[in-house]
């Protein structure tokens, strides 16, 4: 492929590699070609033959016009994209799209942006030729998100080969032939994969629209803002469309080295947040157990004025790692400049040893390098879940042969070739040092015990062996995702990774839980790192220390304590003994107004300028796209106007740049680097002998307020319910069956729910979902529980 | 009349109907001796090819591709699996000749395929068998139980360390799968459609595979040239046209059948051999390769010898050897909207102007049949056939495209009276 030859276009000359397709060429050279069903990121499938182009090779023409999208360059290649002969093809393919096309362009969503429409203004006749009846189909339901109408439909399987390549599903194909041919499921069951919008994007016409956004405005009518993604990690390029003030819709921005051109469904619709009911609207203050609306002046004031009466030791911090670094860094400014080194972004993690040796938690290369990874180790990650993006690199890695291979409490759904190793948490460990005593690893101090015992089986050999060639060339990695994360034993999860990653040669990295879970610790939002990734001063109390021992007063920022702490039960316990707590949000509810005495509206996402640090350590700002609702303002400006009262010195920022710039100096020689600044040693904790451990995994939608505030994301079958995921045997055991229903308990928590049988768990572990409604009655994600029969 | 009938893929035609199609039967006429020769002489690939290419054996399955030189195609030396796919989807309307090899010489054609896998280098063979064949397949099915029983086929087939193995795939009645790359679609277990070429199935064929697809005739010829010799083969036909052909004879004849004939042998014969126009009535005109290729007027037809050469010199094609025979009294209206509802029925959907245009065709034919036509429907007919033509993945659209072109051409009379007058010109029968 490397070979360049010279062709020549429309008789321009041009540079080709051989075996490149003509239209690859001619869109390097700005040569248009039209054309419906080729797509760089699709294979070939030349069916729409609307790119046919004539062509003559060393002086002899092809006797057929060839489609440009499917016909190899090679030398002595001559192409006429519009001689006589190459537009009959081309207008004569247009006239057979539209015989059967309803026209009703002015009823259809995709009017205004309609490749079949501007193609048509290109090579369509005035009057059609036509005047038979036309085609009428039945249209299929895809679910909440994809708007179908598949009388419009010109078949080019740009939607099929994205499900079938990309997605690796299959759950969409051609059925029929002739002009009875139809896209759709098959067996009527919607489509229900996490990069399922990408199709909206793909269809070249009307067929296939955003059923969230439908009629809700013309293309011409939105203004685009540029933005960034706000769920996970990847830090996705977007575009916000944007009319009268309201988001309208989001679409994907290109970016080989990021999202390449796709994105997750997460990030695509969960701008229906920003216009939920639940949005909080005005500064509230509660006064003898009422709630009154005030003004931001009276807001913050009573912010002060307690916080000034109680000393920063006795003060508790905790910031989402959703927000924007110039949030993360005001706050711990603020609060550590109030003497309070309580400060601490990991909402989801219980095990924080580490903290001494850690390094910042980032993915350890760049994100496209995923795909260059000839073996990849994942503990503790519900991949496609939490990472939608990634996984899609991952799994292009496995298709090019990479070996993949998951060590988790439950066997996750993927769509490639991978070995999974499924145990219960403390298993789990045994399995990761049955691969690191597959290669030769000895460890020290509990690690050695649990090495020692390990027995490697012909599995663990083999990934073994697959890491070992790989990490001698350089393309092997191990990650650590959020269910590693969220584990009392997360530490030796980080031991054993690293011990692996030793002597099999690859490279560690982490599969960062939120959007801005590289930037907390470059703002310095956490107990024993300052701005600019700088160890503190002062070490303060971590997540779990500020609720176990409960604090005077709290400030949280960005999140909702039922949803986003790992021990929901704790936060309410601690959060309800307080004398003060002061919530800043963009979205209110029962629990908050039942914990908090001050609310504080703050803008979401779109409506704020700021800063996120992707999983590859990229700052990526944006600028604010539409206004907050009524009272609520950007965070960055309530924290500086909170810091004037608090009397902070340095607080007079004029714009979200200004404590950008400031930061950026401050981490003027921050280097990412995964090898980490001592051993860890880890005293692996043993639980007493219990019935089960619950595997509290968040589901894909229900990662922060706005993705829960979003409807039709939480209509889509992956937003799952609260319900109790058991193994067979284990509910055999039991005499349980799916629908029973049991009491579950973990620690003084007690709830009910419905038992679902599920093959996938594993032996010794329940399944409960965490971060949706329900869950915030039990305690930690990933701990032991008791259940009984109800 | 023809005096050499009968002597390549219909020599057990002569035999008891109830055992013509056992090994036994076959065996009474020198049938494996090839196959044995070949492996116990272990001759090189190269000659068998060779010989093949003197025979000038064409495809029999219509496009008359030179059998050899497919072969030769192959990377026969390469490593991993290869495939040998028979063709017997047998689709094309007024082909039936495929359907009595399988069911009077079935044999022969396990042996061209086992000898066929042995020049391309590979050790495994489909035969895609027309789905609504019921006593073909249970034939060819026997006798591949028969051949596995004998040691013609299977592993290490008479000693010589050659495997061999042999499956019959059912087709489900869709036309598109006799086109050969559809074909493989098909039996990988997906939904019936052309692949784009290049690449071409020599090269990523059958599940990816380097695979040759032969049609069911020119498989079962393969014993005979090798038995007989190449030359011999080409002196029953004409130059560049070796061979016998069979030709299955339909319509408006008293005795329409199978015939296998010298190719060049004039069709004024062939027609002979079919009994002659039904009911004396007079030879109106002729589609003498399958339904797909050009109508030709009696007249010209009865000048005609039957070779791929004569009749493409004269504007039509050999096609498949399917002649179908129309005599005066019948509307050629309806017979081009008969044909055009097919091609309509069995387009795979896959290509624009193929999905939209057969369509098209249909439609505005059927009107014009039921006497709401205009004169411009004519040029519509024609222009739209000709953006057909020529601009899709596979032959599909051509074979739809032509039979219109070629009526309009020859019989436009007969479409202009019934759009004037509301009724067919010629409709006694």
């Amino acid at each position: 492929m490397s070979d360049k030859i010279t062709i020549e276009i429309d008789g321009r000359s041009c540079e080709a590699a051989a075996g490149e397709m003509i239209i690859a060429v001619a869109d390097r050279e700005g040569i248009p070609i039209p054309r419906f069903c080729y797509h760089p990121k699709l294979s070939v499938a030349a069916n729409c033959r609307m790119c046919l182009v004539e062509a003559e090779q060393n002086g002899r023409p092809f006797p057929k016009p060839v489609p440009a999208c499917a016909t190899p360059v090679g030398t002595g290649l001559k192409v006429w994209t519009r001689s006589a002969k190459a537009l009959d093809a081309q207008r004569s393919t247009m006239e057979f799209l539209l015989i059967n096309h309803p026209l009703d362009c002015p009823i259809c969503d995709q009017g205004g942006e309609c490749e079949l429409q501007d193609v048509a203004v290109g090579y369509g006749g005035d009057v059609s030729r036509y005047s038979e009846a036309k085609r009428v189909v039945v249209d299929e339901d895809l679910g909440a998100l994809i708007a179908t109408c598949m009388t419009r439909c010109i078949h080019c399987t740009r939607c099929v080969r994205f499900i079938a390549e990309i997605a690796g599903t299959r759950e969409l194909g051609a059925t029929g032939r002739s002009d009875h041919m139809r896209i759709g499921t098959f067996v009527a069951t919607g489509i229900a994969h996490e990069l399922s919008g990408n199709i909206i994007d793909l269809c070249p016409v009307g067929a296939l629209t955003a059923k969230p956004s439908q009629f809700k405005a013309r293309a011409w009518e939105l203004t685009a803002h540029d933005s960034i993604a706000p769920h996970d990690a990847v830090g996705a390029k977007i575009q916000l469309h944007v009319r009268r003030g309201q988001v309208i819709r989001v679409h994907p921005r290109c970016d080989e080295a990021i999202n390449e051109n796709w994105l997750a469904d997460r990030e695509r619709f969960s701008y229906e947040g920003l216009t939920s009911v639940a949005r909080l609207t005005h500064p509230r203050l509660k006064r003898d157990g009422v709630w009154h609306d005030v003004s931001w002046d009276v807001a913050l004031q009573q912010v002060a004025a307690v916080f000034n009466t109680v000393p920063g030791d006795d003060l508790g911090v905790l910031l989402s790692p959703q927000s924007t670094l110039e949030e993360l860094y005001l706050a711990q400014r603020l609060f550590r400049a109030h003497g309070c080194p309580n400060i601490d972004s990991r909402l989801r993690q219980q095990d924080f040893r580490g903290d001494a040796v850690d390094v910042v938690p980032w993915l350890g290369l760049p994100i496209a390098d995923l795909e260059q990874q000839t073996a990849v180790l994942v503990i503790g990650s519900d991949l496609r879940q939490e990472q939608p993006l990634l996984a899609h690199r991952l799994r292009k890695a496995a298709l090019h042969g990479a070996t993949i291979a998951l060590v988790n409490p439950y066997q996750v759904n993927l769509t490639h070739p991978n070995h999974q190793f499924v145990a219960a948490p403390q298993q789990l460990l045994t399995e990761l040092a049955a691969i690191a005593a597959a290669l030769g690893g000895r460890g020290a101090g509990e690690i050695a015990n649990l090495i020692a015992q390990a027995t490697p089986t012909d599995a663990h050999q083999t990934v073994a062996n697959a890491l070992k060639t790989a990490g001698e060339s350089q393309h092997g990695r191990i990650l650590l995702g959020a269910l590693a994360a969220a584990d009392p034993n997360y530490v030796a999860f980080k031991a054993l990774a690293y011990l692996i990653a030793e002597v099999s040669g690859c490279g560690v990295g982490y599969l960062p839980p939120a959007a801005n879970s590289v930037g907390v610790y470059f703002a310095g939002a956490l107990p024993h790192v300052t701005a600019g990734n700088q160890p503190a001063a002062t070490v303060g109390l971590n997540t779990a220390a500020m609720l176990s021992n409960p604090r005077r007063a709290y400030f949280l920022w960005g999140f909702e304590p039922d949803n986003d702490l790992i021990d929901p039960t704790a936060a309410r316990k601690a959060l309800n003994a307080a004398e003060f707590v002061v919530i800043g949000t963009a979205f209110t509810s029962p629990a908050l107004e039942a914990v908090a005495d001050v609310l504080l509206p703050i803008a979401a996402y779109a409506e704020t300028a700021g800063t996120l640090v992707n999983a590859a350590g990229t700052w990526q700002r944006f600028q604010g796209a539409v206004a907050p609702p009524g009272e609520a303002r950007p965070g960055w400006k309530v924290l500086r106007v909170l810091g004037n009262a608090f009397n902070c010195d340095g607080f007079n920022y004029q714009s979200a740049k200004d404590v950008h710039d400031e930061l950026l100096t401050n981490c003027g020689e921050c280097e990412l680097t995964t090898a980490p600044q001592g051993e860890y040693s880890p005293l692996v904790t043993r639980p007493d002998p219990i019935e089960l451990t619950r595997i509290g995994a968040v589901p894909i939608y229900a990662v922060d307020s706005l993705v829960r505030h979003a409807d039709s994301l939480q209509q889509t079958p992956l937003a799952i319910p609260f319900q109790a995921g058991l193994h067979p045997d284990e509910a055999r055991r039991r005499g349980l069956n799916t629908g029973d229903q049991v009491r579950i308990q973990q620690g003084d928590a007690v709830m009910t729910t419905t038992v679902v049988i599920d093959t996938t768990v594993a032996i010794g572990t329940i399944r409960i979902p965490a971060g949706i409604i329900d869950s915030e009655q039990l305690g930690a994600q990933i701990g032991a529980v008791s259940f009984s029969r109800v | 009349m023809v005096d050499n009938q009968n002597t390549v893929c219909f020599r057990t035609m002569h035999l008891n109907e109830t055992v013509r199609h056992s090994l036994a039967a076959y065996r009474s006429l020198g049938g494996y001796q090839q196959w044995e020769r070949i492996l116990t002489e272990r001759l090189e690939p190269e000659g068998i090819i060779e010989e093949l290419k003197l025979s000038v054996l064409r495809g029999r399955g219509g496009a008359g591709f030179p059998t050899g030189l497919k072969w030769s195609f192959m990377p026969r030396k390469a490593p991993g699996q290869k495939y040998i796919v028979c063709n017997s989807d047998e689709g094309e309307p007024g082909t039936c000749k495929d359907r009595d090899i399988l069911r009077y010489n079935p044999h022969q054609l396990i042996e061209g395929m086992a000898i066929a896998g042995y020049c391309i280098g590979a050790t495994v063979g489909y035969n895609y068998i027309r789905g609504e064949f019921y006593e073909p397949i249970a034939h060819f099915e026997a006798a591949i139980q028969e051949a596995y029983a004998a040691g013609f086929i299977g592993k290490n087939i008479l000693g010589s360390g050659i495997d061999f193995d042999l499956y019959v795939h059912r087709g489900a009645g869709a036309y598109v799968c006799g086109e050969e790359t559809a074909l493989l679609e098909s039996i990988e277990g997906k939904k019936g459609q052309p692949r784009y070429k290049p690449p071409f199935p020599a090269q990523s064929g059958l599940f990816g595979r380097p695979t040759t697809i032969n049609n069911t005739e020119t498989l079962a010829s393969v014993p005979v040239i090798l038995e007989r010799g190449g030359q011999w083969f080409l002196d029953q036909g004409r130059p560049n046209n070796g061979g016998l052909k069979l030709f299955s004879v339909t319509g408006h004849v008293n005795q329409p059948g199978n015939f296998e004939v010298p190719l060049g042998t004039p069709f004024r014969e062939l027609l002979a051999l079919a009994g002659g126009v039904k009911d004396g009535r007079q030879l109106k005109a002729v589609i003498p390769g399958g339904s797909s290729v050009p109508v030709l007027p009696g007249e010209i037809m009865l000048q005609l010898d039957m070779d791929y050469d004569s009749l493409a010199k004269a504007g039509t094609m050999l096609g498949s050897g399917a002649v179908i025979v129309i005599a005066e009294g019948t509307c050629m209206v309806k017979v081009l909207a008969n044909l055009a509802h097919f091609y309509a029925h069995e387009s795979c959907g896959q290509c624009t102007p193929c999905r939209e245009g057969t369509g098209w065709l249909a439609r505005v034919l059927h009107r014009i049949l039921h006497g709401h036509g205009q004169m411009s429907d004519l040029a519509l007919l024609d222009s739209v056939a000709g953006r057909i033509g020529g601009r899709t993945i596979c032959a599909l659209g051509d074979a739809a495209a032509m039979p219109v072109q070629s009526f309009l051409k020859h019989y436009r009379h007969e479409f202009e009276h019934l759009i004037k007058h509301g009724r067919p010109l010629d409709a006694a029968a």
